[in-house]
């Protein structure tokens, strides 16, 4: 079962503004029923672009029902260039959160609305082309797509994108692509390292890291020829070890230890890492 | 939190009430009796005669030899355990049949299978989710090392035609293992006349804990154990006997024994008035699953037009559990492969709901659900901006 908030479960037994507006001047649509959730947004826009009413329907889940009823809430009385601002990110926190595999339902309210803006400045709906490539077909999800919720929301990984534009949740096959696309998204911003600063180690944590990538990456390897390692000491950056088994004694184990450990541990633990037999 | 009372339990092929008489059974092996089977000292050893008797007791259900039972801690593992041995008994061989619409505890095996290099053909069903015994005949091949296929599906209860497939399938001598997990208490399995070799049970599907399940092996059938270490099981299942859990499913297959003619009568004429109900109350809906051939309990229908979730939350809201094979139950963003493999049109895929009912529901309880169901369906379509699409 789904972790729903109060406000969640609350916005879907008792939606706002849920069923047809009869005098609506704009309409906004997104989703579709083959993909299990879809959103029909009806507004009554003045003359001076203010939202006066907003009511919707939607087919679809509990957070979908919800983040509807929020979307509404939070667009009446507003002007359409107040509404054309707001994002996903505030449908959710008006809600109190949703859970992160529900994250969709509130991107199909941003969706609907842009739709609807798009509507009133006298646009047709967009358009596959304008929308971009298309990279998920079984959820019919564009590159733009990706690359604007990828953005609003900082997402980092493929599992985000799903979970929040169900690009990719289906048979899969666009995994690649999506991880390409948030790549290319990366390298255009700031160097990793400004990103995601490095944090400095405690001397504990860099020890259990030295420990699990000896045992689970450096071990397996040597076992290959024969060998073994055990790891004797973590003294600061300086990491004192044993070959065992057919490397010691090997002509070739002061090669394996600079090439093969120290290479290894520098890249994964930390530049600064000495590696010296007991 | 409803109290217990209030609820109206639908779920039975999800999980299923532990009956109060296993309860009971249990207990002693709980607190005073908590000695290990294998010991030497007759305060542990007295165990084992429990646990023979659960043997017989599980036995007796299926009409098979107390030794071709195998306790497991659950569904998943026998129907695992039976896929490693057939496969390590038979290296030689490297394709497998089984169907789209199993329980992931075999999709699974089969799609880990075909990582390692095995070729497995997966047959498909019909709209009504039965399946074509003579493809199966066709997919039959030399190096066929096992047919895996569940007794009766647990999405929409249609029962597969298993004593045919047996038929077909050790004609040409190949080995047979049925997924019974939804079938056991509910179609009555006499395994001295289907010529099958392996089959699965879980205990929590039959009113026993959640936790023991049962590989059914037959004489003479090689074997491999999947889990490896003590003698436990004659050396076939290694690790401690689940002592009181063993004596709890021994108990529970007594009852779904002395219970089964209970569930095929006033169970299904149960589950029958709840879809007769439905369908007179609430215009375009309907029933997925093979009617004629189906388990006595279940009823999955499709109300178009609404989502299931949200059908099953409003469910919640009168106490009445169920579930769904939409996508936003699923785990997935799709809904049910059953339902998909069936060619279900999304439509009704997203909105359907799964009633389960039990040898505890009453007429009154599904009267309830008949009562209710209507304005919930009617209450989101109006919501909904596809009902409008409907046909009045």
């Amino acid at each position: 079962m789904w972790e729903y908030t109060e406000t969640v479960r609350d916005h879907f037994l008792h939606p706002r503004n849920a069923g047809v507006l009869e005098d609506a001047n704009v309409i906004g649509e997104a989703g579709s029923l083959a993909c299990g959730d879809a959103l029909k947004l009806m507004l009554k826009v003045n003359s001076d672009g203010v939202i006066e009413d907003a009511r919707f329907q939607t087919f679809g889940c509990a957070s979908a029902i919800a983040s509807s009823s929020a979307l509404t809430e939070l667009i009446k009385g507003k002007t359409m260039e107040e509404a054309a601002r707001l994002t996903n990110k505030e449908i959710v926190e008006y809600l109190g959160g949703l859970p992160k595999e529900k994250m969709h339902c509130s991107v199909m309210g941003e969706e609907a609305l842009e739709d609807a803006v798009r509507h009133w400045k006298g646009l047709p709906s967009r358009s596959r082309e304008e929308e971009g490539r298309l990279v998920c077909k079984c959820f019919g999800v564009t590159d733009r797509q990706i690359i604007k919720v990828a953005k609003e929301n900082n997402l980092s990984t493929v599992e985000e994108v799903t979970n929040f534009i169900k690009a990719g949740g289906a048979c899969g096959s666009c995994k690649d692509e999506i991880q390409s696309i948030l790549d290319k998204l990366r390298s255009l911003d700031k160097p990793l390292e400004e990103i995601r600063p490095v944090p400095r180690m405690t001397n504990v944590q860099r020890m259990q890291k030295v420990m699990r990538i000896i045992s689970e990456d450096i071990a397996p390897r040597l076992a290959l020829d024969g060998g073994n390692i055990e790891l004797v000491d973590v003294d600061g950056t300086t990491v004192v070890v044993a070959l065992r088994g057919a490397c010691s004694g090997c002509n070739a184990s002061q090669l394996t230890l600079k090439n093969l450990v120290e290479k290894t541990l520098r890249e994964q633990v930390d530049p600064a890492i000495t590696v010296v037999e007991a | 939190m409803a109290a217990l009372t209030d609820v109206i339990y639908l779920d039975n092929n999800a999980t299923s009430k532990v009956a109060p008489e296993v309860v009971e059974a249990m207990m002693p092996a709980f607190t005073a009796l908590y000695g290990n089977a294998s010991s030497m000292h007759t305060f542990g050893g007295q165990m084992s005669h429990d646990i023979s008797r659960g043997r017989e007791q599980v036995a007796q259900l299926l009409n098979a030899h107390p030794e071709e039972i195998i306790f497991t801690s659950c569904g998943t593992e026998a129907d695992n355990s039976a896929w490693y041995s057939a496969t390590e008994t038979q290296p030689e061989k490297r394709h497998l049949i089984t169907t789209k619409v199993e329980h992931s505890a075999v999709l699974a095996y089969g799609h880990y299978f075909e990582d390692k290099g095995y070729e497995v053909t997966w047959l498909g069903v019909d709209s009504q989710g039965r399946i074509d015994l003579d493809e199966l005949e066709r997919a039959i091949r030399p190096d066929t090392a096992l047919v895996s296929m569940m007794y009766a599906n647990n999405e929409t209860g249609t029962v597969f035609p298993i004593e045919k497939v047996a038929q077909i399938v050790k004609s040409h001598g190949v080995q047979l293992h049925v997924d019974a997990v939804q079938a056991v208490g509910k179609e009555v399995i006499d395994l001295q006349k289907l010529p099958i070799d392996y089959l699965a049970l879980s205990g929590h599907k039959l009113h026993a804990p959640k936790g023991i399940g049962v590989l059914y092996l037959r004489r003479g059938t090689r074997f491999r154990p999947y889990l490896k270490g003590g003698h436990q099981e004659r050396g076939r299942r290694a690790g401690t006997e689940n002592v009181p859990y063993i004596i709890g499913l021994g108990k529970a297959c007594e009852l779904a024994g002395a219970n089964i003619e209970d569930e095929r009568t006033r169970v299904a004429a149960l589950r029958d008035r709840l879809q007769q109900g439905l369908l007179a109350a609430i215009p375009n809906c309907k029933v997925n699953g093979d009617q004629e051939h189906r388990l006595p309990n279940t009823l999955n229908i499709s109300f178009e037009a609404v989502e299931g979730e949200a059908l099953l939350l409003q469910l919640d809201q009168y106490h009445i559990c169920a579930s769904s094979g939409s996508a936003c139950t699923s785990g997935s963003l799709e809904p049910s492969h059953v339902l998909r493999a069936m060619g279900v049109p999304f439509n009704f895929a997203h909105g359907s709901v799964r009633f389960s009912l039990s040898r505890y529901n009453t007429r009154e309880e599904i009267e309830r659900v008949i009562e209710v169901m209507p304005g919930i369906v009617r209450y989101l379509r109006e919501i909904s901006p596809f009902a409008s699409f409907l046909k009045k």
